[in-house]
Order: C-alpha cells, then sequence, then structure tokens
C-alpha cells in the first residue's frame, strides 16, 4: 500500500482547464480518442466467432501446465516434443506461475492455449462458462480411464478433461520414531482408537504424533471413514451437516485437545509434509507428491507409507485428479486432441509417474506401477475407495471457507462449522 | 489608437494566436489517448462488466452476455451467503487495517519528519535516506522478509523467546485482537447482545474482532514501509516554513511544544491533507502484500476487497462479482475521501 507518485501525476493530468477550447474540437478529440481505443481493443478480444469452429487449423499447438518443478517440467516438455517429432506439429509449452490466473485471461482474450493441465476442483466453473471442449469422450483409450476420475471430470453429462493422472492420501510414518517409541509393524493403526492411540505414543517434547495441513482436503479423509461428505453421492444434495462428519470432526477435534494432533501450522511449517521432514511430526496424512518432496528437501528421513486407518464406515480417503482440457476456442482442435491422446498412453503415464510420483489414470498401467513402487502401494489401493472433492460449480469458494473454519477447529463446535458449510454447499448445489 | 486597432484586426480573424488550440489538442493527443486507453476504457469496461453475467470468454461485450442490472451489487450487499460473508470479512479487515496504519504512518512521518528536519542533528543526510529506504524496495520483497522475520520458529519470535515471552505464529494466527484482549478479561464467548445481529453476514461479535495477529504483521509492515515516503512530504513542507517564524515565535516565549502546535501544524495543514487522503486510498487498495504473502489465509482474516476482487474474477470466474467488488471498494473511497476533506476544512 505504498502511495504511488504515478497517482498524483494523474490527478493532475485530468485537470487539464477543457473551458478554453472550442466545443467542436473538444468533441473531435473525444470521439478519435473511442475510436482509436477501441480499434485497439478489437483486436484484444474475439467477440466474433464462438461457436465450434471445426479447428482443424495446423498451426502449433500451445500447452499450458502449472508444474511441481523442473522434474515435471522436463517430462511433460520431452514427451510433447516426441510427439510433434512424429507428428510434424509443432508444440510449445508454458509453465504456468499461477495457473488458474492465466487459463482466465487466456479465455478472456478469446486465444486460450490449446491444452492445459485441469484440476477437478476448479473446471466446473470453466466448463459452464463454455471455455472448454468436451472431447475427451471421443479419445480411443476413454474406457481404460478409472471410472471414479471420469467422474469427476464429468459436468452436466459430459467428460471435460482427459484424466492424465491421480494422487491419494495416505498415512506416512516416520520409521525411527515409530521403532523408538516401541513400535511395529504390527502397530500400523487399522481404526480410530488405534491411531488415537499411536499418536499419543508418538507425541513426545519436540515431536507431536500426527501434522495434518488444516484443510478439508486433509480433514476429508476422517469424513469419508465416518460414512459422511460434502454431497450425497449423485451430488445433487448438500450432505455437510450429516450426524457423520460430525462424528468425523469431532474426533479429528479430540486429537486435537490430546496435543496428539497438531495443525502444521501450528508447528511452524507450511503444509504436512514440511511438518514431517523437519522431524516436527511423527506422521502425516498427505498424497504421493510427498514422496518427491521427501527426496528432494529431507532425503534422510526414513518414512513408510501405509492405508489410512478405517472409521465407523470401513476405509475412506480423498484422490485428487489431474486431467488435460482443451479449449472451446482452440483453432487446432483435431492436433490437440491427438496430443493429448498420445499423453495419456500407458507408457507415456508410466514415464510421468517414474518422473515426478504421480499415479497413472489408466486401469492398463496399475499393475506395472504397483511392481514399479512396491512401497508406494498404499496410495494404489485407496482408489477403491477414494473420493474426489465434489464438482459443482462454487466447490472452490465453499472449501476454501470451510478450511477458513477449521483452523479454529480446537475452539469451535464442529456443528456449527458443518451447518455454515452446510448453507454455503446448498447455494452452490442449487445454481 | 494604432494598437487597438490592430488588436482587433487580430480578433476577427484566425491570425497567430487563433491556432494555439488546434495545437494544443495535438499536443494533448498523446495523453488523451493513454487515458482514454489505459484508464477511462478499463473502467468503462469494468463497470459494465459487474452489471453483467459475463463468465470470462471472449468480449464482454458480445452477444452471449447479458444485463443482469443490480444482481451482482446484491449478491456482495444484500443476498445472505458466501459471497456477502466473504465481503463483509473483506470490508472488517481492511477497515482494521486502515485504521490503525494512517493514523500511526502520519504521526510517525510527522514525527520523523521533525527529526530529521532538526539543523542540530548530525548525519541528517543517513537517516533522511535510511528512513525513505523501504519505501523505495519492492513490496514483494518486503513481505517476504517480512514472512521469514515473523515466521513461528522466525527471528522475531528468537528475539522475544530471550524475554520470556512465547510468540505467536504470527502468519498462522487467525485470533483477533480484540478477542484477544476480552479472552484475557474472561469473556471467550460472545455476550448475548453481539452474538446475534448482523451486517453483511458477519455478526457484531465478528466485527468487533479487531485485526487478526497475521493482520497485525501487515498493519506493522504498512506503517514501516511508507512512513518513509510520507516524511519526505512532510519534511518539504517543514522546510517551506521560514527560519524567522520560528524565531518570531520563540520571541514570544513560546515552548517548543507550543511552536509545534500552534505554529507549525497549521502551517503543514495543505501536506497532512494530502497525507491523510493517500494513505487513505493506499491502504485501502492493500493487494501485493497479501497476494505475496497469506493470500487472504489465516482463516480469512487478511482478505481484503481488493484481493477478494482478483480472486473472485481470475479464481472463481465470477468476473461481474469481482467487478462489483472493485466499484463499491471505490465508492467507499471517494465517500471517505470527501467526508476527510470535510472535516480537515471544517476546522480552518
Amino acid at each position: 500500500m505504498r502511495a504511488h507518485p504515478g497517482r498524483s501525476a494523474f490527478a493532475r493530468l485530468r485537470h487539464v482547464p477543457l473551458r478554453h477550447v472550442p466545443l467542436r474540437l473538444a468533441a473531435v478529440a473525444v470521439l478519435a480518442t473511442g475510436a482509436v481505443t477501441l480499434a485497439a481493443c478489437g483486436s484484444g478480444f474475439n467477440s466474433g466467432d464462438k461457436g465450434s469452429s471445426g479447428g482443424s487449423g495446423n498451426g502449433p499447438i500451445s500447452v499450458l501446465i502449472g508444474s511441481s518443478g523442473d522434474a515435471e517440467t522436463n517430462a511433460v516438455k520431452s514427451a510433447v516434443a516426441d510427439w510433434s517429432k512424429s507428428s510434424g506439429v509443432k508444440a510449445n509449452v508454458t509453465v504456468a506461475n499461477d495457473i488458474s490466473q492465466q487459463l482466465s485471461q487466456g479465455f478472456t482474450s478469446g486465444k486460450p492455449a490449446d491444452v492445459f493441465y485441469l484440476g477437478n476442483d476448479t473446471f466446473p466453473a470453466y466448463a459452464k462458462a463454455g471455455d472448454l471442449d468436451p472431447f475427451a469422450a471421443k479419445l480411443s483409450n476413454v474406457g481404460d480411464f478409472y471410472d471414479t476420475i471420469k467422474q469427476s471430470f464429468t459436468y452436466n453429462g459430459k467428460l471435460y478433461a482427459a484424466p492424465k493422472d491421480f494422487s491419494t492420501l495416505a498415512l506416512i510414518i516416520n520409521q525411527d520414531s515409530w521403532a523408538k517409541a516401541g513400535l511395529t509393524d504390527a502397530d500400523i493403526p487399522t481404526n480410530w482408537d488405534q491411531l488415537a492411540a499411536v499418536a499419543k505414543k508418538l507425541t513426545t517434547g519436540d515431536q507431536v504424533g500426527l501434522s495434518i495441513s488444516p484443510e478439508f482436503a486433509r480433514v476429508g479423509v476422517f469424513m469419508a471413514q465416518a460414512g459422511g461428505w460434502l454431497v450425497s453421492p449423485d451430488g445433487k444434495t448438500a450432505t455437510a451437516d450429516s450426524q457423520q462428519n460430525v462424528d468425523a470432526l469431532t474426533y479429528v477435534k479430540k486429537l486435537l485437545a490430546d496435543g496428539s494432533l497438531k495443525f502444521s501450522s501450528a508447528v511452524g511449517a507450511g503444509w504436512g509434509g514440511e511438518a514431517f521432514g523437519k522431524g516436527k511430526a511423527a506422521m502425516t496424512i498427505e498424497g504421493n507428491w510427498i514422496v518427491g518432496a521427501l527426496q528432494h528437501d529431507f532425503p534422510d528421513v526414513k518414512y513408510k507409507v501405509a492405508e489410512l486407518p478405517a472409521g465407523p464406515a470401513g476405509k475412506g480417503t480423498m484422490q485428487f485428479n489431474g486431467g488435460w482440457g482443451i479449449a472451446a476456442d482452440s483453432k487446432n482442435k483435431d492436433n490437440a486432441v491427438k496430443l493429448v491422446q498420445y499423453l495419456t498412453q500407458t507408457d507415456q503415464q508410466m514415464g510421468f509417474a517414474k518422473a515426478f510420483g504421480v499415479m497413472p489414470s489408466v486401469k492398463s498401467a496399475a499393475d506395472q506401477w504397483k511392481q514399479a513402487y512396491p512401497t508406494q502401494a498404499p496410495f494404489l489401493a485407496g482408489a477403491d475407495y477414494a473420493k474426489s472433492i465434489p464438482n459443482i460449480v462454487g466447490i472452490a469458494d465453499v472449501v476454501k471457507d470451510f478450511n477458513s473454519q477449521l483452523q479454529g477447529l480446537a475452539n469451535n463446535d464442529p456443528k456449527q462449522i458443518l451447518g455454515t458449510v452446510q448453507q454455503n454447499l446448498q447455494a452452490a448445489v442449487g445454481k | 489608437m494604432a494598437l487597438v486597432t490592430v488588436r482587433r484586426h487580430r480578433d476577427r480573424g484566425p491570425g497567430i494566436r487563433g491556432r494555439e488550440a488546434a495545437a494544443g489538442w495535438l499536443f494533448l493527443t498523446p495523453a488523451i489517448v493513454i487515458l482514454g486507453l489505459f484508464l477511462v476504457l478499463p473502467v468503462l469496461m469494468a463497470a459494465w462488466v459487474s452489471v453483467s453475467d459475463w463468465t470470462g470468454r471472449g468480449s464482454p461485450f458480445a452477444a452471449g452476455v447479458h444485463f443482469v442490472g443490480a444482481d451482482n451489487y446484491g449478491d456482495l450487499l444484500a443476498t445472505p451467503g458466501l459471497a456477502q460473508r466473504d465481503f463483509g470479512t473483506a470490508i472488517r479487515n481492511n477497515a482494521y487495517y486502515v485504521l490503525l496504519v494512517v493514523p500511526i504512518q502520519t504521526v510517525v512521518a510527522l514525527f520523523l519528519a521533525v527529526m530529521v528536519n532538526q539543523r542540530l542533528l548530525k548525519a541528517r543526510g543517513f537517516f533522511r535516506t535510511a528512513y525513505y529506504f523501504p519505501s523505495v524496495t519492492s513490496s514483494v520483497a518486503i513481505t517476504v522478509v517480512f514472512l521469514f522475520l515473523f515466521s513461528s520458529t522466525g527471528a522475531v519470535n528468537d528475539v522475544m523467546s530471550y524475554l520470556g515471552v512465547h510468540g505467536p505464529s504470527w502468519f498462522a494466527d487467525p485470533r483477533g485482537v480484540v478477542h484477544l484482549l476480552l479472552g484475557g478479561l474472561g469473556v471467550h464467548q460472545p455476550p448475548a447482545a453481539l452474538a446475534g445481529g448482523s451486517l453483511l453476514g458477519l455478526s457484531w461479535w465478528q466485527w468487533i474482532s479487531g485485526p487478526s495477529v497475521a493482520m497485525c504483521v501487515f498493519i506493522l509492515m504498512g506503517v514501516f514501509t511508507t512512513s518513509g515516503t510520507f516524511m519526505l512530504l512532510f519534511l518539504s513542507a517543514l522546510q517551506n516554513i521560514g527560519a524567522e517564524i520560528d524565531e518570531a515565535a520563540t520571541l514570544d516565549g513560546t515552548s517548543g511544544w507550543q511552536r509545534f502546535r500552534f505554529v507549525t501544524l497549521p502551517m503543514i495543514r495543505p501536506t497532512m491533507f494530502t497525507v491523510l487522503t493517500l494513505g487513505l486510498i493506499g491502504t485501502w487498495q492493500i493487494f501485493d502484500q497479501i497476494y505475496t504473502g497469506t493470500q487472504g489465509g489465516p482463516a480469512k482474516t487478511t482478505l481484503t476487497p481488493a484481493y477478494l476482487s482478483y480472486s473472485a474474477s481470475f479464481q472463481n470466474q465470477e468476473w461481474g462479482h469481482g467487478a462489483a467488488i472493485a466499484f463499491v471498494l471505490f465508492a467507499i473511497i471517494v465517500i471517505l475521501t470527501i467526508f476527510q476533506r470535510l472535516l480537515l476544512r471544517g476546522r480552518a
């Protein structure tokens, strides 16, 4: 909020006295300005053809990705380059700093990237606005994608993205702390009581038993394990204030009160993985990405990945899906679809899995992946019962508000928190 | 007589001076074009977006975009729901920010200016530069430094622990300071009178929360970065006051404080107005620190209207809401500036 010296200069310019100038001249000048500005603006906005113009252009394909780091960037770049070589179509990969902002800018300008990353929690707003092409059903390997992931990218009955990979949440255990507390493999928790017990046992003076990020994307696993969720299975009714969800939050609140669970923000970490890597927590709940993060930032930490314990209603976890989207305003749709087809092949997906630790979105790669990464098998096991963030327009805001309330869970009433979430969700579901 | 005739003659015809207006407009054209292109036109477009259902695809003037009247404004101001509550939260957070930053930075700036204006002070140049330095540093850089300083294991908490105080995890602490103070007095739950009632979706208890601990860091940072700029404004005003006025007052037997209060302060009133106005406008528009630092967290206590406008538009595709927020913010700033102007003028 510094004062802008430029602003006062503007103010001075605006006070140019116009009185002494003949009116006619002033009118001409204003009109001329208007004409120039409108003309300049016309080139920025593509107001004309909005329909699905065949899009069989041969121009270069632009690919926009939000990358987790060099490994991912290089893997995508080299895969796209391979495709360019075999197809003869040029393609450029751009790494976005802030992909939702850059996507939005592309859509407003009428010249969006042709192919881009999509998350299953953000795509409904784009789909509703007509930004996306529902191309994915046309892919030849559409039957190979996991149904749950396809479901999470479906809006109004149409599949808007080709699933590219997914991650699930699992329990990450620090093996040294585990051994130090006298625990063995047989003690890996399989239900809520056991989780509470080991978390308590692992809590020492400078290490908390369990630390997770204070957000729905982690706490939600307990809601799934309790048999609750934000929406009904068909996604049409808000069910945030169900008794199951209240039970889940009450359980988390109890762990917080015991001191055996602390949110990552409370131990000075940005996320659960950081708290875990720094040794501030003996366990955390994180997804596949933690493997790469630990390798990169905390290579000395010995850890074990386990399936999350079951709750009153059985096993439950959350999954996060990535997909490739194609812009409705793309001029090169045919080639864009071919590129996506290439990138979602089983071999390519195994390559990406190797490069940056995601799980392939195709069933045909499951066995291969399990063999290659036996220690991470619990992540893939979670796919059988995992739930995705509901794909309804406005869900991002509802979740953001839920997250902001979860930070105060220790001092607030779970019922009250979920009541607010329910209100917000009902408004979003009704849209 | 001859002169008069000549002048009359000139008045009738185009003459040399007659072309000046045209030339003037010619010279003005670049400025008008630039202002029109980058200021007037975007403002008009945003005004249209704020009353339309534009979804962010293609031009807002395309055929598929409809006029929806005041719906977007209604969602923010009248319809209970998430949009309204977010807006209320943002207004509350920013109001506390303005309420604390503007007076503090003005007083600090004036104090610093008076200090470095002392003729007795040695190394005045050094101090002037030092105080001005934060103002010319990128706010993103300063925010990042503050993020490190105020992390829960950062330098600030280290120093505090030497003094036996256990510091909070600043940027992660959503508790409001007024709530904390009341908690210290044993009031943890809102009294019945404050629990109910609501303005923009927040209860009175939520309105009086005070800035959160995280917001307090931003307040400190705001004072730190901007005081230097305003110190410079005050300094130039102080240097315009002739030494003889001070001497005259001294001869009248005034004390140092009296000279400051009854001579200096009235003489720098125009500068005071400038500083307060710029401060008010700048603080209501806080964005870059939030964007770099907390993105509105923890628990939305550093959400501000400017950041909310950005996130509504670019992240949630609610372009109408985003534009409407910007215009409500504009109205708030204009109204407060007029109000402040009346207040300062009234006392003169």
